[in-house]
């Protein structure tokens, strides 16, 4: 039994010990926003926040997350943090498929925050691309992704 | 009414209000994609659904012995083990052959095999149970007596003396064999002045869909209905191929395909597991589940491109192409895939090398064997990069050959723009390219000068780079001569509904399907322009039998060209109905009246008449103060086929700026350019992205992407980590231009984009790492150009 916070709400479950967090997100808890592309963590599909670090779903398992606070690209858009950035996906046309596009936005999202962080100055697209090597993407030929991912955080740096 | 143009309807005039077709519209259904609110198959959830898992043979070819299931059926949550046995009593096995390709032969498929397993990876037995764990325990527990056969899995030896022939019954290994010779081939070799040749090498790879393949087959014992929720790109194909074999009718069987992650060709195919499904629901009658992981994409997924070619090019002392000839090879595993059949990639390649070039004699043969891999079949642009590689890789060694710059050998060669309509050698039919204007466009775009200046320069610091060159032509618009006229039911003919509700909205379903490339928003941006809506009006309906127009879906490029147009015509009869209507109660004359932004206008005049909302209002509600034979339908249907030419052919010159490194092998790709011509573009946004998504598939096969088996028929590459795609620290910025080329088979004279970025990326990757190379004297052809295999190039391994 494992008490965890997901999207801001207090969660209660029995979970297998084999059971990994996508498939607890996915089958217990209905959040089929995130996928498994591969179950063997290259992909980035999975990808979900977990105390505020974005870790690969299919490789944490959700026994050890008694107590935990995560966050999925369902909590993420609901809370309006990355709108900007989900806006400029759409307005790029970053997105194809989609499928890959939720663990997308949430390493883009970890970009935002830590330029943020590391107070203002712009990643460059080089380093955007480094950011995002670890999610793969078939359909957009990445190069949308890098562009929307760039507008926003040049929007931000013009707003902060 | 007046006769209708693509100038009359304001094609391509942006000054229209409601203008949409050339315009960057963002897509619909893109917010609930990035906000993870789509609907993929594995996100349905059915009432009393039960979850498959295959066992698939360890072996590339073996005997299957005794099947003992009681271990598996005691395994908690097990409900059922199904054989190849139990599934034959409710499923009828397939061939793949199409009549129109001579000879072709191939052997009966069950869904799961009766006897003999004959790749590695193939679905051998099936366990049904409460989850999908409980299903991978109940496979771990099954006992099968594999017995081990001596497997065939060298294309080169597959027809020689003492090969294992993989079906007996057949006879040999042969498939399918296709020569087409025109001209003089041998007179023109023998008068040439420089003839260069080479053996060319393109590696098997797969489609890695993010979104592995995934079905829920429900079969409801009540209504005898099936009803299947499939990733796939081809419902209505589904649709016929689940009723023929389960022996129902096509009406009781519905296949709905929500959101698709990814299928380029590879959902495309009836993969046997997956027709395992629906014949397990039919026996149980309830909804089975089944999504393939990562492990079975790779080991059952269609594998592609696995072809030999060996080519020589014959040229005179101008540089002019005297002619090709051709000798491609390639192994398509145990079974020709149904209902397409593996032999179409082979037939490709002899129709679409040389393609771009004006020459007399051309010769080219492809033949098809069996061996013990996985099936390969069509994948994202058939044969093109195969064709393209191979051509492109000759004329650059024919440049080379003469002292020639690569731009300039094209120049000479390329079809001229004012030649068509033309024949080319192996009888392809083209009814208009723009392979000079492409060229032209591509060096506005690339800077040459100061990219040979550089190249120059860097050599001197030991550093190598190269800039390739490829032309390349691509066929869309797939007419009944692809596959209807060899007995396969694919539609090549789609349809759309359209319908105007009370509120003045529109609703248009549609028989091509989505699968990212963003088919409803360009059918909504078409119906929006061709009724006089704004395009926030207009909802889309696609990927559903029942309730969509019976076509073809999504396939060899042909969702703007042909559902388009069915959209666009049905949307104009749409309009034309309206105004009728819209006459009668504003006593004028139709004619006299036009649409635009979701108002019945006066066409003089621009002032506004009425709104569609009161239209409606009117129609539906008010009927009775209506003319009574006012005819009021306000929906109505088009079908469109192309009827001149079997394919609309396209065209387009991809250029690759990159570095390799001598030390290491590595290739850093430096910059991309393509243009491409797809006749009218829709959405320029949607086919810029299409276009770099194709290129960066076909930088997949150039560079990393490889099925690797071992000698013994084991697939090595199974996980991501062993079979590397491209990523986005590796790709290069991507630049693309258009030209536009209207189609004059339609009113839209869209022609299909989403297969030129792959079918022209790794020629021009090869010829840019062979520039590079250049002044170290060696040269790669074999994809993927791996480290490995351009330091053997180098001699600096053996
Ligand atoms: S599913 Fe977790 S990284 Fe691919
Ligand atoms: S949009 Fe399809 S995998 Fe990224």
């Amino acid at each position: 039994m494992i008490t965890l916070t997901v999207n801001g709400e207090r969660v209660t479950r029995h979970v297998e010990p084999r059971r990994h967090l996508i498939d607890f997100l996915r089958l217990d808890l209905g959040l089929t926003g995130s996928h498994a592309g591969c179950e063997h963590g290259v992909c980035g599909a999975c990808t979900v926040r977990v105390d505020g670090e974005i870790v690969r779903g299919c490789l944490v398992l959700a026994a050890s997350l008694d107590g935990a606070e995560v966050v999925t690209i369902e909590g993420l858009s609901d809370s309006g943090e990355v709108a900007d950035l989900q806006a400029n996906f759409v307005a790029r046309n970053a997105a194809q498929c989609g499928f890959c596009t939720p663990g997308m936005i949430m390493t883009a999202a970890d970009i935002l925050a830590h330029a943020k962080e590391a107070g203002g100055g712009t990643p460059s697209r080089a380093e955007i691309r480094e950011h995002l090597s670890g999610n793969y993407c078939r359909c957009t030929g990445y190069q949308a992704i890098v562009d929307a991912v760039e507008d926003t955080l040049k929007a931000r740096a013009e707003h902060a | 009414m007046n006769e209708i143009t693509p100038a009359s309807i304001g094609l391509s005039r942006e000054d229209l209000p409601n203008s949409y077709i050339g315009r960057s519209v963002p897509r619909p259904n893109a917010p609930k994609l990035v906000q993870g609110r789509a609907t993929y198959t594995d996100d349905v959830v059915l009432p009393r659904m039960v979850h498959a898992a295959f066992l698939r043979s360890p072996h590339a070819h073996a005997r299957i012995g005794a099947i003992d299931t009681s271990a598996a059926e005691a395994v908690p949550g097990v409900i059922r083990v199904f054989t190849g046995a139990d599934l034959a009593k409710v499923c009828d096995p397939w061939v793949a052959t199409l009549d129109h390709l001579k000879g072709m032969k191939s052997a009966p498929q069950h869904p799961l095999p009766l006897t003999r397993a004959t790749w590695q990876g193939e679905p051998i037995v099936a366990v049904v149970a409460e989850t999908r764990a409980a299903a991978e325990d109940g496979v771990a527990a099954l006992r099968i007596e594999f017995e081990p056969l001596p497997a065939q899995t060298d294309m080169e030896t597959a027809l020689a003396p003492g090969a294992v022939v993989i079906h007996p019954e057949l006879g040999d290994n042969l498939v399918f064999t296709r020569t087409a010779e025109t001209g003089d081939v041998a007179g023109a070799f023998a008068a040439a002045h420089k003839v260069v040749e080479a053996g060319f090498v393109t590696g098997r790879h797969t489609g890695v869909t993010l979104e592995p393949r995934s079905i829920i087959a429900d079969y409801n014992r009540a209504d005898g209905t099936l009803t299947v929720h499939h990733s796939t790109q081809a419902p209505h194909m589904m649709q016929g191929v689940f009723a023929k074999h389960l022996r129902m009718e096509e009406g009781d069987v519905r296949v709905i395909c929500k959101d698709v992650g990814g299928s380029f060709g590879i959902k495309v195919h009836v993969y046997p597991d997956e027709v395992a499904v629906a014949a397990m629901a039919r026996i149980l009658g309830r909804p089975v589940k089944f999504i393939a992981d990562r492990f079975e994409a790779f080991a059952s997924d269609i594998h592609a491109r696995d072809h030999r070619i060996k080519a020589r090019l014959a040229v005179d002392t101008e540089g002019k192409v005297l002619a090709f000839d051709v000798d491609d090879l390639t192994g398509i595993g145990p079974y020709s895939v149904y209902p397409r059949t593996s032999a179409i990639e082979g037939n490709q390649v002899v129709n679409l090398c040389g393609g771009p070039y004006d020459f007399k004699n051309y010769r080219c043969t492809t033949t098809v064997v069996l061996q013990n891999k996985a099936p390969t079949c069509q994948y994202r642009a058939v044969g093109h990069p195969i064709a393209t590689a191979v051509t492109e890789g000759l004329m650059d060694l024919a440049a080379e050959a003469l002292g020639m710059d690569p731009i300039e050998i094209r120049r000479r060669n390329l079809i001229r723009d004012d030649a068509y309509p033309y024949t080319s050698p192996p009888g392809m039919r083209f009814e208009g390219l723009s392979h000079h204007a492409s060229l032209e466009k591509l060096l506005e775009m690339v800077p040459v000068a100061k990219i040979r200046a550089d190249q120059e320069e860097a050599r001197k610091r030991g550093v190598y780079r190269g800039l390739g060159f490829a032309a390349f032509i691509e066929l869309t618009n797939p007419s009944p001569f692809m596959y209807g006229i060899g007995g396969a039911r694919i539609s090549a003919q789609d349809g759309c509904t359209v319908r105007m509700d009370p509120d003045g909205s529109i609703v248009a379903s549609s028989g091509v399907t989505e699968q990212g490339q963003g088919t409803e928003a360009i059918l909504a941006q078409i119906v929006a322009h061709g009724v006089g809506v704004p395009v926030s009006r207009v909802k889309i309906i696609t990927g559903d039998t029942q309730t969509t127009p019976y076509g073809g879906g999504t396939w060899a490029c042909r969702g703007a060209g042909i559902g388009g147009e069915a959209a666009l015509q049905s949307a104009i009869a749409l309009k034309q109905q309206i105004l009728e209507v819209a006459g009668a109660m504003l006593q004028a004359a139709p004619e006299s009246l036009d649409i635009s932004m979701g108002h019945v206008t006066d066409k003089a005049t621009g002032a506004e008449r009425m709104t569609l909302h009161e239209l409606g209002r009117i129609v539906y509600f008010r009927g009775d103060t209506l003319p009574k034979d006012l005819q009021r339908e306000l929906v109505q249907t088009r079908h469109f086929i192309t009827k001149e030419y079997p394919f609309a052919f396209t065209n387009g010159i991809q250029a690759s700026w990159v570095e390799v490194d001598p030390m290491t092998g590595m290739v850093k790709l430096l910059e991309h350019w393509c243009v491409e011509d797809c006749g009218r573009v829709v959405n320029p946004m949607l086919v810029d992205e299409q276009v770099r998504g194709g290129i960066v598939q076909g930088i997949g096969g150039a560079l990393y992407e490889h099925c690797v088996y071992d000698s013994e028929g084991n697939l090595l590459t199974t996980t991501l980590a062993d079979y590397l795609v491209p990523m986005s620290a590796e790709m290069p910025e991507m630049h693309v231009g258009h030209v536009e080329t209207p189609t004059r088979e339609s009113l839209l004279g869209a022609k299909g984009a989403g297969e030129a970025g792959t079918a022209g990326a790794p020629g021009a990757i090869m010829n840019a790492i062979n520039d590079a190379l250049r002044p170290l004297n060696a040269r790669v052809h074999e994809q993927p150009f791996t480290p490995e295999r351009i330091l053997r190039a180098l001699g600096a391994i053996a």
